[in-house]
């Protein structure tokens, strides 16, 4: 891992209303690291998320990808410079099979459509859905569903693949399973920033944890140091976590 | 062994799209030989209707069934397309080739314009504009004198012939060319719904903002969808006009039209291959029908008949009838695998 950053966020503030979601934040996000951007509820990760995956531009600051200023652009031109997403609740296209959803996916990087396929069918066999090309998406579980998210975002060729809470709600098993992919994901040399509540499972994960909390950048480092950053304790883990 | 994996599916997809090709070449080429068994005038009045139709909806599927924009006003694009065709050919003496052609750019331009702000609306809004737009459009004509207004345009009578496609007696020919215009609009959205395009439209069906993640242009996905849609109704109102040889505002751009283009779709099944065409196939023989049992186009009752048709079929079975057909194929496909 490099020091090199694919992500800059200079200044970055979104209100919504009266509401300030991120105040004046500055984050890097360092080219083929494993971000943790964690938080309690309403400290604002999902805007700060959103706001890089390009799904509402910022009030004010800057955001730059891969040496670009992305600032307000929409999420497809994103997409085609090379930023994926998933969605914290799947949002899958049920009326099409599991292979053509991540098919629309792979067109972003060839047009053409056997080649397209292709690429989903090497994707789909890669996150463990060859299986299940043929089935609707709206017949998967909803570990499959995530698996499919993912999958989809990866058919797009990304450099950044932005995860939105993706091991939350699963089983020990299953996410467990779902480490394992997104550590063979970062193999690839792919950079990922994820959302997620359960610390648990993503603080073995990252390599660099950031914290928010009231819109603002409370803490950033190494996960174990993070944990026992006082002022995170008192603002997200709660006393009880202490002995942690 | 992953290449197996991957390369496999691949040519059973093609073969899969070979063979609904091919199937639908056989279908076009069945019913091209209907005209060599069915001779009665009114017969096959009813079945030129019903290939257009056919042909309409398959347009209006393309905007409706497979983007999922739920337009309510394709009457407007019929109307331009019979407007631009009649007037071309009465006032310029250019034929109803290049009225239809010139119709369709229109149309599909005039689709791009009013798809610039109602693409921003969504879901039920978008209808809603779609029917308001129509209706002005419709109030617009009825006070065009050079359009004839509400009089309408009277196409002046000539000999038979394909060049003026003018043919007075036999209507044989007519029945040629919709099957013509249906086949091609089949053709179209065969070869448009799997590409890129095709699945950008169904993608931004369900799921838009999911969509916009990938990499898809929604505004322009719509925009395309719309353009090429209207581009095929106003041909199919170019050949009414010229099938009929009389237009008034109320006879190509009353709101039955933007129904009988849309209903079709809904009872044969959305954003399928074919749904269109069942459709067609069960309401225009119908609407006809019930036109000469139950009287004339004005008391409506033939609609309320067609909406309690779809009704039905949209509670019972949302996919419309290509749906069981699916079903069933599904369940064969799980049986020769097991």
């Amino acid at each position: 891992m490099s020091s090199d950053p694919i992500v800059i966020c200079e200044k970055v503030s979104r209100r919504f209303g009266g509401l300030v979601a991120n105040d004046s934040i500055d984050m890097t996000v360092r080219r083929g690291e494993i971000l943790g951007l964690i938080g309690p509820n309403g400290a604002g990760k999902s805007t700060l998320f959103n706001l890089i995956a390009g799904s509402f531009p910022p009030s004010s600051g800057k955001i730059m990808f891969d040496g670009q200023d992305i600032t307000g652009l929409p999420a497809a031109k994103l997409c085609a410079l090379g930023i994926a997403r998933t969605y914290q609740v799947p949002r899958s296209f049920d009326s099409m099979s599991v292979i053509e959803n991540v098919t629309v996916g792979a067109f972003v990087r060839y047009p053409r459509m056997l080649q397209a396929r292709e690429k989903a069918m090497a994707v789909l066999d890669y996150v463990g859905l060859a299986s299940k090309a043929d089935a609707a998406g709206s017949e998967l579980t909803p570990p499959q569903k995530r698996r499919l998210e993912v999958a989809r975002a990866l058919a797009t060729e990304p450099k950044l693949l932005l995860l939105d809470e993706v091991l939350t709600g699963l089983t020990p098993a299953e996410a467990r399973a779902g480490v394992e992919l997104i550590r063979k994901i970062r193999e690839t040399g792919v950079t990922i920033v994820m959302v997620e509540h359960v610390m648990e499972v993503v603080m073995p994960l990252v390599d660099r944890a950031v914290v928010l909390h009231l819109g603002k950048v409370l803490a950033e480092g190494a996960p174990t140091a993070v944990v026992r950053d006082e002022k995170v304790i008192a603002a997200y883990l709660g006393d009880r976590h202490r002995a942690a | 062994m992953s290449d197996i994996a991957v390369t496999a599916p691949i040519t059973s997809f093609v073969a899969s799209r070979r063979r609904q090709l091919v199937i639908a070449l056989i279908v076009f080429a069945a019913i091209a030989l209907i005209p060599r068994a069915v001779s009665d005038v009114y017969t096959m009045n009813v079945l030129i209707l019903t290939l257009l139709f056919a042909a309409l909806s398959q347009s209006w599927n393309i905007l409706g069934g497979y983007c999922g924009q739920v337009s309510l006003g394709h009457a407007l694009y019929f109307g331009i397309g019979a407007y631009a065709t009649s007037i071309l050919f009465v006032k310029f003496g250019i034929v109803a080739w290049g009225g239809m052609l010139f119709g369709g750019i229109l149309s599909a331009l005039v689709a791009l314009a009013l798809g610039y702000p109602c693409f921003r609306l969504k879901g039920h809004y978008f209808s809603i504009a779609t029917i308001v737009i129509a209706e002005i459009g419709l109030l617009l004509v009825h006070n065009w004198d050079y359009g004839g207004a509400a009089l309408g345009i009277q196409w002046p009578f000539n000999p038979d012939s394909w060049w003026t496609l003018q043919f007075a007696r036999n209507k044989v020919p007519y029945f040629y060319f919709v099957l013509g215009l249906f086949a091609v609009t089949w053709l179209v959205t065969y070869a448009i719904v799997e590409s890129r395009w095709g699945y950008w439209w169904r993608a931004v069906k369900d799921d838009p903002d999911a969509a916009e993640s990938l990499g898809v242009t929604v505004f322009n996905s719509k925009m395309g969808a719309a353009a090429i849609s209207a581009f095929f109704t106003a041909i199919g109102g170019g050949f009414y006009a010229a099938f009929v040889s009389y237009i008034d505002p109320e006879s190509v751009m009353h709101f039955r039209f933007s129904l009988l283009m849309a209903l079709p779709a809904v009872l044969g099944g959305v954003g399928s291959l074919w749904g269109p065409a069942v459709g067609a196939l069960i309401l225009i023989p119908m609407a006809e029908l019930t036109r000469s049992y139950l009287g004339g186009t004005g008391s409506g009752l033939d609609l309320v008949i067609y909406g309690l048709l779809v009704m039905v079929v949209s509670l019972t079975q949302p996919e419309g009838i290509m749906g069981i057909f699916k079903r069933s194929a599904k369940k064969a496909d799980a049986k020769a695998e097991a």
